[in-house]
């Protein structure tokens, strides 16, 4: 695979991206795509903490401080951590479950190109007359009072890349119950895998009310309908719900695939079996079933009664059970093995503790009276950073270092590796430890200053020179990617040596077909079933015979970029401008088009001969 | 190549619609699809429910007021029984009769138009007889986006069920097809089983008050 | 296997044996249909008839609704088929999770 993008000029590798349906390459656009916007809403997070750094400031504007505070929490959760996590589903999950590929290659592509549209066009709101500016929750009462186009671009950017991520949801969930290789059964799926599984439920079930709140958003700003307006008897609540029914869901969307890369990191570098394997995938399922029935508890000060807020109360402190048991797995699979703290190893590590800070926060504010002193100050932020961050975040980065030579071929530097873990955890818990005070001291969220002797002073520095630590962290982190990059040492199959799934057995990069015969599952942990019983490969499944793959194919991006174009017609069309309306026809008819060409053109696919397979293993000999 | 294999009905298989990985995958795609589905009507129901005669004053009609049994029961017949022809289609498919399939199609395509056709003239009935607009109220907004939502869907179903009958109309059947019709005729019983609800909670319900 | 839905295992089994049971299907499906369509029948009289009370006629029009929705999908769409275990559990959790967003909406919405 690499030899061939070396023989291939620029401008080819580019058109090969932009038309492929490998899912390795998706992963790596994902990553890339994340990444940027990762950097993107870290930016917005350090324009708001100089900011507050200083009572009084006037770093920034109040208006400007509401679209930077809205877009960082937009982008963080939809268009950095969703996509990284997708970066890792695609780059891992078809071969840990021994797949070719996955089960609609088209499809992923697709769903990859909405993202992509649906955050470009959102972040076009900087340039466009402003960004959206109603918080990442876009409560209606607020929102459809926000005057111009910045909570469109909200409405629109998120509707585009949201059917994005539906429709990557539906293919993951068809390849893992589809697609695994012969012997992969339930029971012996790799934690990872399991956790992409339910999270791909989640998002089955959770975007769709996300989807009809940005439909009666996108009437009421653009087409005069009044779901949200009380004078014409709409009902500002039933935005609140949709969202939370949605939103909810979508922070065990982030976190559970954190604790699939977790669990596989724990059990890699303990050198042991992961502990209760089968109650590890009892509380993920269980986590991914109260995930849907707590989403009030978002919304106990809006009035919903007593009974309501208490079934919502005990509903979520439920959730502690199920994510208890990991925590103890997780330390029982370290306990008596032979530890490597690894880059990997060391966020897991780190994470446990700040894991459970942010969960004990989470059982504070699921006590609904105690929930009316907490809401909306400080205390919340300090809560959600630490199980974002701490969790999510963290489980991203060890991610990043843990499968950078299976995607890369090449190994992140573990020296700058650890330098980074270690301001980055020193800069986390500066930045956001410290919060939980100034929240319990009455600093209300989303206020873009406060005034000097309030006792706010010394807390908000604080936290700003962290936001600092985490910054050179992740500057630290691309300088060790290109850094590595440029030097491009090749990696074998197994480069961290105690690999234990499926992933490890075979080349890194893999070859584009993955396995060249599928391999035969005999256990959990297959590959290190296989290196107990002294073998250096898995055994093969079947015979060496020709493999069917897909066609690459550019009609994914075409769609996408009609719907883009579609976005703005439906945006301008509000100010009576002539061309609204033809922008957005032809938009639609972009998208509707591609879907007829993509409907009528039959897509059969191509075979890679047997013979070429042969071929390929004496050039990887040569190699 | 493979899928475009011609078959006799002796070797055409029982289950034409899953005998390739594709249209496994297809299969349990569109399925699990339809699981998101419904949790989108239902987010649209439940919207409908917590707006259904929310009117800004007593000079907008209600529910009551603009809902005929006659008007709703023709059309829960015609798309009633556009679900029974798209299942004598899948009959036919399986039993490898291409004609007598695409003919039964034809007729599910028809039914649905009409079912169409009758939807725009009620929504026009209901928007110059009651003043009862997409955003004269809540209610109106509810109601428009829930039963629109639907009608989109039908109209989607049309052209998909068109398009597939005229892309193989020479060809005939063959398992690189067979799964396209088959998922075609899931989303028609799909479209149905909204309808049923409609039906029931917007119409009936909404004329008992 | 979950996929692997076929009603009959046997790509061998004989043409004539595969019409038979086909059309014997079929003509279920019609029996099917009929019930359907008499079950529309009576939720509309239910309604049309000025008798019966408001809190007899919404129960009995929402639980034809659900019988007729069930053949939908057992039968027209072919869920009491061997194979649709995967597929019965989403569409269940889907059902449930819309089932508790309608409840929500008319209940904890300030209604």
């Amino acid at each position: 695979m690499s030899t061939y993008a070396q023989k291939k000029g620029f401008g080819a590798t580019v058109w090969d991206y932009l038309t492929t349906v490998d899912h390795k390459k998706i992963a790596i656009l994902y990553l890339i795509a994340g990444g940027l916007f990762f950097v993107v809403g870290g930016l917005e997070a350090m324009f708001i903490r100089i900011q507050l750094a200083v009572p009084d400031n006037d770093f920034i504007s109040a208006g400007l401080y509401n679209e930077i505070l809205t877009m960082h929490g937009t982008t963080m959760i939809f268009l950095a951590a969703m996509p990284l996590v997708f970066a890792f589903m695609n780059a891992v999950l078809p071969l840990q479950i021994g797949a070719r590929d996955v089960a609609f290659p088209f499809v992923n592509a697709l769903g990859f190109w909405l993202f992509f549209f649906g955050g470009v066009f959102l972040n076009l709101s900087w340039f466009l007359g402003g960004a959206p500016d109603a918080g990442w929750t876009s409560y209606a009462s607020l929102s459809l009072h926000s005057e111009g186009h910045n909570v469109d671009f909200y409405v629109l950017g998120l509707q585009i890349s949201g059917i994005g991520t539906l429709i990557g949801g539906i293919n993951f969930l068809a390849t893992i119950i589809n697609m695994r290789a012969p012997g992969m059964t339930y029971m012996r799926m790799p934690l990872f895998t399991w956790s992409s599984f339910v999270v791909s439920a989640l998002i089955l079930f959770a975007f769709p009310p996300l989807t009809v709140g940005l439909v009666l958003m996108m009437f009421d700003r653009m087409f005069g309908s009044n779901f949200f307006d009380a004078t014409a008897g709409g009902n500002t609540i039933i935005w609140e719900h949709l969202f939370w029914i949605f939103g909810h869901p979508e922070v065990y969307i982030l976190i559970l695939p954190a604790f699939g890369i977790f669990s596989e990191i724990f059990a890699t570098f303990s050198r042991k079996r992961l502990f209760g394997y089968s109650s590890m995938v009892f509380a993920t399922v269980l986590i991914g079933f109260l995930g849907f029935m707590v989403w009030a508890h978002h919304m106990f000060t809006v009035g919903m009664g007593p009974i309501a807020n208490a079934i919502f109360a005990v509903a979520t402190m439920a959730i502690a059970v199920p994510t208890g048991i990991k925590i103890f797995n997780w330390m029982f699979t370290m306990w008596g093995g032979s530890i490597k703290f690894t880059t990997p190893m060391l966020y897991a590590t780190a994470f446990i503790p700040s894991f459970v800070a942010g969960g004990v926060t989470g059982i504070m504010l699921a006590a609904a009276p105690a929930d009316y002193q907490y809401h909306d100050s400080y205390f919340v932020v300090a809560h959600f950073h630490y199980v974002i961050v701490g969790g999510v975040v963290f489980g991203l980065l060890a991610g990043t270092h843990f499968y950078w030579p299976k995607m890369f071929g090449t190994m992140l530097n573990e020296k700058l590796g650890k330098i980074s873990f270690w301001l980055f955890l020193i800069g986390f818990h500066l930045t956001f430890f410290i919060q939980h005070f100034l929240g319990l001291m009455g600093m209300p969220r989303r206020i873009f200053t406060y005034l000097p002797g309030q006792g706010f002073e010394t807390g908000n520095l604080i936290s700003t020179v962290g936001a600092f630590f985490m910054a050179v962290a992740v500057l630290i982190l691309l300088i060790n990617i290109i850094m590595t990059s440029i030097k491009n040492e090749r990696v074998g199959n197994d480069p961290w040596e105690d690999g234990r799934t499926l992933e490890w057995a075979i080349p890194s990069p893999p070859p584009f077909y993955n396995f060249k015969q599928l391999p035969l599952v005999r256990g959990l942990d297959a590959y290190w079933v296989e290196k107990m019983e002294g073998k250096n490969g898995m055994t093969p499944a079947e015979p060496l015979g020709d493999i069917h793959m897909p066609n690459s194919s550019i009609l994914p991006l075409v769609m996408s970029f009609g719907l883009f174009v579609a976005a703005f017609g439906a945006m301008y069309h509000v100010d009576d401008k002539s061309w609204a309306i033809p922008v957005l026809v032809i938009g639609l008819l972009i998208t509707f088009g591609a879907m007829f060409i993509r409907s009528v053109k039959d897509d059969h696919g191509f075979h890679i001969h047997k013979e070429d397979l042969l071929d390929d293993d004496d050039k990887g000999a040569k190699a | 190549m493979h899928a475009e294999e011609k078959f006799t009905d002796a070797t055409w298989p029982a289950s034409p619609e899953t005998a390739t990985l594709e249209g496994k995958n297809k299969f349990l795609g569109f399925w699990l699809f339809l699981g998101g589905e419904t949790v989108l009507f239902a987010s649209l129901f439940a919207t409908y429910l917590a707006l259904k005669d929310k009117v800004p004053d007593s000079s907008h009609k209600l529910a009551k007021d603009i809902f005929e049994l006659p008007l709703t029961f023709v059309a829960t017949m015609l798309l009633l029984t556009s679900s029974l022809t798209s299942v004598y289609a899948m009959y036919h498919m399986k039993n490898n009769h291409f004609q007598k399939m695409q003919a039964w199609l034809l007729i599910t395509v028809l039914l649905g138009a009409a079912f169409l056709g009758l939807e725009v003239y009620e929504f026009n009935h209901y928007v110059h007889e009651f003043k009862h607009t997409f955003t004269s109220s809540a209610f109106g907004s509810a109601f428009y986006t829930l039963v629109g939502f639907h009608g989109a869907h039908v109209a989607v179903g049309l052209a998909w069920i068109l398009t597939l009958m005229l892309r193989n109309a020479k060809r005939g059947l063959n398992l690189y097809n067979a799964p396209k019709f088959y998922v075609a005729s899931l989303y028609w019983h799909f479209i149905d089983v909204v309808w049923v609800f409609i039906f029931t909670v917007v119409y009936l319900m909404g004329m008992v008050g | 296997m979950a996929n692997d839905q076929s009603n009959s295992a046997n790509p061998n089994v004989n043409l004539k044996y595969r019409r038979k049971k086909n059309a014997e299907e079929m003509k279920h499906q019609v029996i099917t249909f009929t019930l359907m369509i008499f079950f529309t029948l009576l939720a509309f009289l239910a309604v049309a008839y000025d008798g019966f009370s408001h809190w007899f006629i919404v129960p009995f029009i929402l639980l034809l609704a659900a019988v007729q929705v069930a053949f939908q999908l057992y039968y027209f769409m072919h869920m009491k088929h061997r194979g649709h275990n995967t597929i019965a559990l989403f569409m269940y959790s889907g059902a449930l999770v819309g089932a508790i967003t309608i409840l929500t909406f008319i209940t904890i919405t300030w209604i």
